[in-house]
Protein backbone atom coordinates (compact mmCIF):
# COMPACT_ATOMS: atom_id res chain seq x y z
CA UNK A 1 0.00 0.00 0.00
CA UNK A 2 1.77 3.78 -1.35
CA UNK A 3 1.60 6.31 1.37
CA UNK A 4 -1.63 8.26 1.18
CA UNK A 5 -1.81 11.37 -0.59
CA UNK A 6 -2.75 14.06 0.88
CA UNK A 7 -4.83 16.94 0.08
CA UNK A 8 -1.65 18.95 -0.39
CA UNK A 9 -1.33 21.45 -3.39
CA UNK A 10 1.14 20.34 -5.35
CA UNK A 11 3.90 23.35 -5.75
CA UNK A 12 5.42 22.27 -9.32
CA UNK A 13 2.10 20.97 -9.93
CA UNK A 14 -0.06 20.53 -12.81
CA UNK A 15 -2.12 23.31 -13.20
CA UNK A 16 -5.13 22.44 -14.93
CA UNK A 17 -5.63 25.28 -17.01
CA UNK A 18 -2.10 24.79 -18.91
CA UNK A 19 -3.94 21.38 -20.34
CA UNK A 20 -6.01 23.22 -22.09
CA UNK A 21 -3.83 23.77 -25.13
CA UNK A 22 -2.36 19.85 -24.97
CA UNK A 23 -6.49 18.69 -25.08
CA UNK A 24 -6.99 21.25 -27.95
CA UNK A 25 -4.66 19.50 -30.22
CA UNK A 26 -5.57 15.78 -29.49
CA UNK A 27 -9.20 15.62 -28.57
CA UNK A 28 -7.48 13.84 -25.22
CA UNK A 29 -4.39 15.25 -22.44
CA UNK A 30 -1.64 13.54 -23.88
CA UNK A 31 -0.44 13.32 -19.78
CA UNK A 32 -2.21 10.71 -18.21
CA UNK A 33 -3.21 10.35 -14.45
CA UNK A 34 -4.35 13.62 -13.92
CA UNK A 35 -8.31 13.23 -14.54
CA UNK A 36 -8.81 15.08 -17.61
CA UNK A 37 -9.71 13.36 -20.51
CA UNK A 38 -8.33 9.85 -20.11
CA UNK A 39 -7.03 7.90 -22.81
CA UNK A 40 -9.41 5.09 -21.23
CA UNK A 41 -12.90 5.51 -23.68
CA UNK A 42 -14.89 4.84 -20.08
CA UNK A 43 -13.53 8.59 -18.99
CA UNK A 44 -13.88 10.22 -22.34
CA UNK A 45 -17.15 9.46 -22.13
CA UNK A 46 -17.38 10.97 -18.14
CA UNK A 47 -15.31 13.74 -19.13
CA UNK A 48 -16.75 14.69 -22.48
CA UNK A 49 -17.40 18.03 -21.79
CA UNK A 50 -13.74 18.79 -20.40
CA UNK A 51 -13.04 19.18 -24.42
CA UNK A 52 -13.16 22.54 -24.84
CA UNK A 53 -13.64 22.39 -28.62
CA UNK A 54 -17.31 20.39 -27.50
CA UNK A 55 -18.16 22.64 -25.09
CA UNK A 56 -17.36 25.39 -27.64
CA UNK A 57 -19.44 24.03 -30.12
CA UNK A 58 -22.51 23.69 -27.27
CA UNK A 59 -22.02 27.40 -26.32
CA UNK A 60 -21.82 28.96 -29.68
CA UNK A 61 -25.60 28.63 -30.36
CA UNK A 62 -26.32 28.16 -26.73
CA UNK A 63 -25.27 31.53 -25.67
CA UNK A 64 -27.05 33.78 -28.20
CA UNK A 65 -30.31 31.70 -27.27
CA UNK A 66 -29.79 32.28 -23.73
CA UNK A 67 -28.73 36.09 -23.74
CA UNK A 68 -32.01 36.48 -26.33
CA UNK A 69 -34.42 34.73 -24.74
CA UNK A 70 -33.30 36.25 -21.55
CA UNK A 71 -33.33 39.25 -22.74
CA UNK A 72 -36.94 39.26 -23.93
CA UNK A 73 -38.28 38.10 -20.94
CA UNK A 74 -36.31 40.32 -18.36
CA UNK A 75 -37.34 43.34 -20.57
CA UNK A 76 -41.40 42.10 -20.71
CA UNK A 77 -41.68 41.47 -17.00
CA UNK A 78 -39.89 44.59 -16.36
CA UNK A 79 -42.58 46.50 -18.72
CA UNK A 80 -45.27 44.41 -16.95
CA UNK A 81 -43.90 45.27 -13.33
CA UNK A 82 -43.35 48.87 -13.89
CA UNK A 83 -46.21 49.45 -16.31
CA UNK A 84 -49.16 47.42 -15.32
CA UNK A 85 -49.06 45.99 -12.03
CA UNK A 86 -51.14 47.98 -9.33
CA UNK A 87 -49.20 49.78 -6.88
CA UNK A 88 -48.65 47.96 -3.16
CA UNK A 89 -50.75 48.22 -0.08
CA UNK A 90 -48.32 49.99 2.23
CA UNK A 91 -45.34 51.10 -0.44
CA UNK A 92 -47.27 52.25 -3.16
CA UNK A 93 -44.69 52.40 -6.11
CA UNK A 94 -42.07 51.65 -4.04
CA UNK A 95 -42.93 47.71 -4.67
CA UNK A 96 -41.81 48.12 -8.25
CA UNK A 97 -38.26 48.07 -7.41
CA UNK A 98 -38.85 44.37 -6.34
CA UNK A 99 -38.60 43.12 -9.74
CA UNK A 100 -35.21 44.09 -9.94
CA UNK A 101 -34.11 43.71 -6.21
CA UNK A 102 -35.42 40.05 -5.73
CA UNK A 103 -34.01 38.37 -8.80
CA UNK A 104 -30.45 39.95 -8.13
CA UNK A 105 -30.64 39.10 -5.02
CA UNK A 106 -31.17 35.44 -5.74
CA UNK A 107 -28.71 35.29 -9.09
CA UNK A 108 -25.58 36.67 -6.70
CA UNK A 109 -26.07 33.88 -4.14
CA UNK A 110 -26.56 31.66 -7.54
CA UNK A 111 -23.34 33.30 -8.35
CA UNK A 112 -21.45 32.23 -5.84
CA UNK A 113 -23.13 28.66 -5.39
CA UNK A 114 -21.92 28.12 -9.19
CA UNK A 115 -18.15 29.05 -8.13
CA UNK A 116 -18.47 26.74 -5.16
CA UNK A 117 -19.86 23.37 -6.94
CA UNK A 118 -17.36 24.48 -9.89
CA UNK A 119 -14.24 24.94 -7.44
CA UNK A 120 -15.61 21.37 -5.74
CA UNK A 121 -15.70 19.76 -9.47
CA UNK A 122 -11.86 21.34 -9.78
CA UNK A 123 -10.54 19.99 -7.18
CA UNK A 124 -11.94 16.69 -7.22
CA UNK A 125 -11.87 15.92 -10.88
CA UNK A 126 -9.08 18.10 -11.55
CA UNK A 127 -11.91 19.07 -14.51
CA UNK A 128 -10.51 21.99 -16.89
CA UNK A 129 -13.54 24.05 -17.66
CA UNK A 130 -14.83 23.74 -14.07
CA UNK A 131 -11.71 26.35 -13.33
CA UNK A 132 -13.19 28.31 -16.18
CA UNK A 133 -16.50 28.36 -15.16
CA UNK A 134 -16.04 29.44 -11.67
CA UNK A 135 -13.97 32.35 -13.10
CA UNK A 136 -16.77 33.27 -15.48
CA UNK A 137 -19.43 33.62 -12.95
CA UNK A 138 -17.22 35.97 -10.50
CA UNK A 139 -17.65 39.15 -12.61
CA UNK A 140 -21.54 38.62 -13.36
CA UNK A 141 -22.22 37.61 -9.56
CA UNK A 142 -20.59 40.16 -8.59
CA UNK A 143 -22.58 42.54 -10.67
CA UNK A 144 -25.89 41.19 -9.38
CA UNK A 145 -24.68 41.51 -6.22
CA UNK A 146 -23.54 45.10 -6.41
CA UNK A 147 -27.14 45.55 -7.87
CA UNK A 148 -28.96 43.81 -5.45
CA UNK A 149 -27.42 45.99 -2.35
CA UNK A 150 -28.16 49.61 -4.48
CA UNK A 151 -31.47 48.53 -5.11
CA UNK A 152 -32.46 47.56 -2.12
CA UNK A 153 -31.08 50.41 -0.23
CA UNK A 154 -33.10 52.76 -3.02
CA UNK A 155 -35.96 50.78 -1.42
CA UNK A 156 -35.09 51.22 1.80
CA UNK A 157 -35.46 54.90 1.99
CA UNK A 158 -39.02 55.55 1.32
CA UNK A 159 -40.11 51.58 3.15
CA UNK A 160 -38.20 51.99 6.04
CA UNK A 161 -37.16 55.06 6.50
CA UNK A 162 -33.14 54.81 6.30
CA UNK A 163 -30.35 53.91 3.26
CA UNK A 164 -28.76 51.52 5.25
CA UNK A 165 -28.89 49.00 8.48
CA UNK A 166 -26.11 46.92 9.80
CA UNK A 167 -28.72 44.00 10.18
CA UNK A 168 -28.07 40.55 9.73
CA UNK A 169 -29.29 40.26 6.48
CA UNK A 170 -27.88 43.58 5.22
CA UNK A 171 -24.70 42.94 6.57
CA UNK A 172 -24.20 39.00 5.39
CA UNK A 173 -24.80 40.27 1.89
CA UNK A 174 -21.91 43.09 1.80
CA UNK A 175 -20.22 40.47 3.41
CA UNK A 176 -20.88 38.62 0.00
CA UNK A 177 -19.77 41.64 -2.27
CA UNK A 178 -16.64 41.70 -0.67
CA UNK A 179 -15.99 37.89 -1.53
CA UNK A 180 -16.52 38.48 -4.75
CA UNK A 181 -13.89 41.10 -4.88
CA UNK A 182 -11.67 39.12 -3.09
CA UNK A 183 -12.21 35.81 -5.89
CA UNK A 184 -11.83 37.95 -8.79
CA UNK A 185 -8.86 39.58 -7.22
CA UNK A 186 -7.08 36.15 -6.43
CA UNK A 187 -8.43 34.41 -9.64
CA UNK A 188 -6.14 37.42 -11.19
CA UNK A 189 -3.07 37.04 -9.36
CA UNK A 190 -3.14 33.37 -9.58
CA UNK A 191 -3.44 33.82 -13.28
CA UNK A 192 -0.53 35.54 -13.60
CA UNK A 193 1.18 33.40 -11.64
CA UNK A 194 0.15 30.36 -13.27
CA UNK A 195 3.09 30.90 -15.45
CA UNK A 196 5.01 30.14 -12.38
CA UNK A 197 3.88 27.03 -12.24
CA UNK A 198 2.44 28.01 -8.61
CA UNK A 199 -0.29 26.06 -8.37
CA UNK A 200 -2.76 29.21 -7.22
CA UNK A 201 -5.30 27.93 -9.51
CA UNK A 202 -6.22 25.52 -6.50
CA UNK A 203 -5.90 28.49 -3.81
CA UNK A 204 -8.88 30.20 -5.79
CA UNK A 205 -10.91 27.34 -5.61
CA UNK A 206 -10.25 26.71 -2.12
CA UNK A 207 -11.41 30.46 -1.72
CA UNK A 208 -14.45 29.76 -3.77
CA UNK A 209 -15.49 26.98 -1.60
CA UNK A 210 -15.05 28.51 1.98
CA UNK A 211 -16.59 31.76 0.82
CA UNK A 212 -19.87 29.17 0.53
CA UNK A 213 -20.39 29.53 4.08
CA UNK A 214 -21.66 32.97 3.74
CA UNK A 215 -24.58 31.52 1.28
CA UNK A 216 -26.57 29.54 3.78
CA UNK A 217 -25.93 32.41 6.50
CA UNK A 218 -27.93 34.86 4.41
CA UNK A 219 -30.53 32.70 3.52
CA UNK A 220 -31.40 31.79 7.71
CA UNK A 221 -30.32 35.91 8.46
CA UNK A 222 -33.83 36.58 8.79
CA UNK A 223 -34.42 33.72 10.76
CA UNK A 224 -31.86 33.28 13.43
CA UNK A 225 -31.44 37.34 13.98
CA UNK A 226 -34.22 39.99 14.61
CA UNK A 227 -33.59 41.91 11.50
CA UNK A 228 -35.33 44.81 9.80
CA UNK A 229 -35.17 43.24 6.30
CA UNK A 230 -38.37 41.29 6.40
CA UNK A 231 -38.19 37.21 6.18
CA UNK A 232 -38.56 35.46 2.86
CA UNK A 233 -41.62 35.60 1.33
CA UNK A 234 -41.17 32.67 -1.30
CA UNK A 235 -39.69 29.84 0.30
CA UNK A 236 -40.57 26.15 -1.23
CA UNK A 237 -44.62 25.70 -2.48
CA UNK A 238 -45.57 29.27 -0.80
CA UNK A 239 -45.36 33.00 -1.52
CA UNK A 240 -47.26 35.31 0.09
CA UNK A 241 -46.51 37.89 -2.51
CA UNK A 242 -49.76 38.20 -3.94
CA UNK A 243 -50.17 36.83 -8.03
CA UNK A 244 -50.46 40.17 -9.20
CA UNK A 245 -46.60 40.67 -7.84
CA UNK A 246 -45.50 37.21 -8.24
CA UNK A 247 -45.77 36.57 -12.21
CA UNK A 248 -43.86 39.54 -13.64
CA UNK A 249 -41.33 38.68 -10.51
CA UNK A 250 -41.00 35.12 -11.46
CA UNK A 251 -40.52 35.31 -14.72
CA UNK A 252 -38.31 38.34 -14.38
CA UNK A 253 -35.82 36.00 -12.42
CA UNK A 254 -36.24 33.73 -15.29
CA UNK A 255 -34.92 36.34 -17.98
CA UNK A 256 -32.32 37.67 -15.55
CA UNK A 257 -30.92 33.99 -14.84
CA UNK A 258 -31.15 33.30 -18.29
CA UNK A 259 -28.69 36.79 -19.00
CA UNK A 260 -26.43 35.73 -16.31
CA UNK A 261 -26.26 32.20 -18.45
CA UNK A 262 -25.13 33.26 -21.25
CA UNK A 263 -22.77 36.22 -19.55
CA UNK A 264 -21.12 32.91 -17.88
CA UNK A 265 -21.00 31.29 -20.97
CA UNK A 266 -19.43 33.81 -23.26
CA UNK A 267 -16.82 34.64 -20.27
CA UNK A 268 -16.10 31.43 -20.42
CA UNK A 269 -15.37 31.69 -24.31
CA UNK A 270 -13.31 34.46 -23.67
CA UNK A 271 -11.29 32.99 -21.11
CA UNK A 272 -10.56 29.80 -23.36
CA UNK A 273 -9.86 31.86 -25.90
CA UNK A 274 -7.33 33.86 -24.32
CA UNK A 275 -5.75 30.62 -23.10
CA UNK A 276 -5.38 29.41 -26.50
CA UNK A 277 -3.94 32.38 -28.34
CA UNK A 278 -1.42 32.74 -25.33
CA UNK A 279 -0.57 28.66 -25.74
CA UNK A 280 0.15 30.05 -29.76
CA UNK A 281 2.19 32.47 -28.77
CA UNK A 282 4.35 30.83 -26.60
CA UNK A 283 4.69 27.56 -28.71
CA UNK A 284 5.87 30.38 -31.95
CA UNK A 285 8.57 31.71 -29.18
CA UNK A 286 9.67 28.20 -28.80
CA UNK A 287 9.76 27.55 -32.34
CA UNK B 1 -2.14 3.93 -6.39
CA UNK B 2 -4.65 4.24 -9.65
CA UNK B 3 -6.43 7.74 -10.63
CA UNK B 4 -9.85 6.56 -9.23
CA UNK B 5 -8.50 6.03 -6.17
CA UNK B 6 -6.92 9.41 -5.46
CA UNK B 7 -9.50 11.28 -7.13
CA UNK B 8 -11.66 9.16 -4.34
CA UNK B 9 -9.74 10.37 -1.60
CA UNK B 10 -9.99 13.80 -3.14
CA UNK B 11 -13.49 13.83 -2.96
CA UNK B 12 -13.72 12.52 0.69
CA UNK B 13 -10.65 15.37 1.90
CA UNK B 14 -12.88 17.84 0.56
CA UNK B 15 -16.78 16.86 1.97
CA UNK B 16 -15.34 16.15 5.13
CA UNK B 17 -13.19 19.75 5.31
CA UNK B 18 -16.43 21.06 3.80
CA UNK B 19 -18.44 19.53 7.13
CA UNK B 20 -15.80 20.89 9.18
CA UNK B 21 -15.93 24.30 7.88
CA UNK B 22 -19.92 24.43 7.51
CA UNK B 23 -20.09 23.38 10.63
CA UNK B 24 -17.95 25.85 12.02
CA UNK B 25 -19.72 28.50 10.41
CA UNK B 26 -23.17 27.51 11.88
CA UNK B 27 -21.84 26.74 15.07
CA UNK B 28 -20.43 30.77 15.06
CA UNK B 29 -23.80 32.12 14.10
CA UNK B 30 -25.47 29.94 16.13
CA UNK B 31 -23.27 31.46 19.35
CA UNK B 32 -24.33 35.18 17.54
CA UNK B 33 -27.89 34.42 18.01
CA UNK B 34 -28.20 36.70 20.71
CA UNK B 35 -25.30 39.37 19.65
CA UNK B 36 -26.19 39.85 15.94
CA UNK B 37 -29.81 40.56 16.45
CA UNK B 38 -30.55 44.28 15.23
CA UNK B 39 -33.19 44.59 17.95
CA UNK B 40 -35.17 43.50 21.93
CA UNK B 41 -38.66 42.43 21.25
CA UNK B 42 -40.78 43.49 23.75
CA UNK B 43 -40.68 40.39 26.12
CA UNK B 44 -36.76 40.45 26.26
CA UNK B 45 -37.17 44.16 27.20
CA UNK B 46 -39.63 43.01 29.87
CA UNK B 47 -37.85 39.93 30.92
CA UNK B 48 -34.26 41.54 30.91
CA UNK B 49 -34.76 45.19 31.35
CA UNK B 50 -31.62 47.04 29.98
CA UNK B 51 -29.46 50.04 31.59
CA UNK B 52 -31.22 53.06 32.34
CA UNK B 53 -30.03 55.53 29.79
CA UNK B 54 -28.41 52.59 27.80
CA UNK B 55 -29.22 52.88 23.81
CA UNK B 56 -30.69 50.04 22.63
CA UNK B 57 -33.35 49.06 19.93
CA UNK B 58 -36.63 48.08 20.29
CA UNK B 59 -38.88 46.23 17.36
CA UNK B 60 -42.43 44.79 17.53
CA UNK B 61 -46.08 45.86 15.86
CA UNK B 62 -47.41 48.44 16.76
CA UNK B 63 -50.83 48.16 18.96
CA UNK B 64 -53.77 49.22 16.97
CA UNK B 65 -55.04 52.14 18.92
CA UNK B 66 -52.69 53.32 20.68
CA UNK B 67 -50.94 56.27 18.60
CA UNK B 68 -51.80 59.93 20.19
CA UNK B 69 -50.45 62.89 19.28
CA UNK B 70 -49.12 64.65 22.30
CA UNK B 71 -50.66 68.54 23.00
CA UNK B 72 -47.25 69.90 21.36
CA UNK B 73 -48.36 68.80 18.23
CA UNK B 74 -45.12 66.64 17.70
CA UNK B 75 -44.33 64.25 20.40
CA UNK B 76 -46.60 60.79 19.73
CA UNK B 77 -46.63 58.50 22.00
CA UNK B 78 -47.49 54.42 21.08
CA UNK B 79 -47.86 50.95 22.38
CA UNK B 80 -44.96 48.23 20.82
CA UNK B 81 -46.13 44.77 21.45
CA UNK B 82 -45.17 41.25 20.21
CA UNK B 83 -48.38 39.13 21.59
CA UNK B 84 -46.28 38.70 24.92
CA UNK B 85 -45.80 41.60 26.26
CA UNK B 86 -45.69 45.31 25.69
CA UNK B 87 -43.55 48.54 25.95
CA UNK B 88 -45.07 52.32 25.75
CA UNK B 89 -43.05 54.70 23.40
CA UNK B 90 -42.87 58.15 23.33
CA UNK B 91 -41.25 59.90 20.13
CA UNK B 92 -40.75 63.32 18.90
CA UNK B 93 -39.79 63.90 15.18
CA UNK B 94 -41.01 62.59 11.61
CA UNK B 95 -41.98 59.11 11.36
CA UNK B 96 -41.87 57.02 8.11
CA UNK B 97 -44.68 56.87 5.63
CA UNK B 98 -45.07 53.13 6.58
CA UNK B 99 -45.40 53.79 10.17
CA UNK B 100 -49.07 52.58 10.53
CA UNK B 101 -50.58 51.03 13.70
CA UNK B 102 -50.96 47.01 13.29
CA UNK B 103 -47.66 47.12 11.68
CA UNK B 104 -44.08 46.64 12.65
CA UNK B 105 -41.16 49.24 13.93
CA UNK B 106 -37.55 49.29 15.16
CA UNK B 107 -36.97 52.06 17.43
CA UNK B 108 -33.88 53.39 18.34
CA UNK B 109 -33.57 54.81 22.19
CA UNK B 110 -33.68 54.00 25.65
CA UNK B 111 -35.63 52.89 28.51
CA UNK B 112 -36.57 56.31 31.16
CA UNK B 113 -38.55 54.47 33.43
CA UNK B 114 -40.66 52.18 31.96
CA UNK B 115 -41.28 53.98 28.66
CA UNK B 116 -38.96 53.81 26.13
CA UNK B 117 -37.89 57.02 24.54
CA UNK B 118 -37.15 56.72 21.13
CA UNK B 119 -34.66 59.00 19.00
CA UNK B 120 -35.79 57.61 15.53
CA UNK B 121 -37.59 55.40 14.08
CA UNK B 122 -37.50 52.69 11.09
CA UNK B 123 -40.31 51.12 9.67
CA UNK B 124 -40.53 47.40 9.40
CA UNK B 125 -42.45 45.76 6.23
CA UNK B 126 -43.50 42.23 6.67
CA UNK B 127 -43.12 39.87 4.17
CA UNK B 128 -46.65 40.54 2.56
CA UNK B 129 -47.34 42.13 -0.52
CA UNK B 130 -50.56 42.68 -1.71
CA UNK B 131 -52.16 45.17 -4.36
CA UNK B 132 -54.50 48.48 -2.61
CA UNK B 133 -57.65 47.34 -3.69
CA UNK B 134 -57.08 44.53 -2.27
CA UNK B 135 -55.85 45.47 1.36
CA UNK B 136 -59.12 45.23 3.78
CA UNK B 137 -60.71 41.57 1.60
CA UNK B 138 -59.60 38.46 3.54
CA UNK B 139 -57.34 36.27 1.12
CA UNK B 140 -60.41 34.40 0.27
CA UNK B 141 -62.38 37.60 -0.90
CA UNK B 142 -59.45 38.48 -2.63
CA UNK B 143 -59.47 35.25 -4.17
CA UNK B 144 -62.90 35.30 -5.16
CA UNK B 145 -62.10 38.79 -6.45
CA UNK B 146 -59.46 37.68 -9.00
CA UNK B 147 -61.31 34.91 -10.15
CA UNK B 148 -64.31 37.21 -10.99
CA UNK B 149 -62.16 39.59 -12.89
CA UNK B 150 -60.57 37.01 -15.35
Amino acid sequence: MAAPRLLLPKVQGFPPLFCLPLIWRNGTAERPGHGLVEKDPKFADMHGFANPARFLRLARWLMPLLLGVGLVLAFGALAWGLLVVPPDRLMGQTVRILFIHVPCAWLGMAGWSTIAVSSLVELVWRHPLAAIAARAAAVPGAVFTALCLITGSIWARPTWGTWWVWDGRLTSYLILLFLYFGYIALAGAAQRDAAAGSGASRVTAIFGMVGAINIPIINRSVIWWNSLHQPASITLGKSSIDGTFLWPLLIGALGFSCIFGGVVLARMRTLLADIQAEARLRRKAMA
Amino acid sequence: MSAIKAKHQRLVLLVIALAALIGAGLLAAWALSKQASYFYVPSDLVAHPPEQGRAVRLGGMVQRGSIKTMPDGVTITFVVGDGKATVPVRYAGITPDLFVEGSGVVAEGRMEGATFVADNLLAKHDEKYVPREMKDMTQAQAKAVVAETK
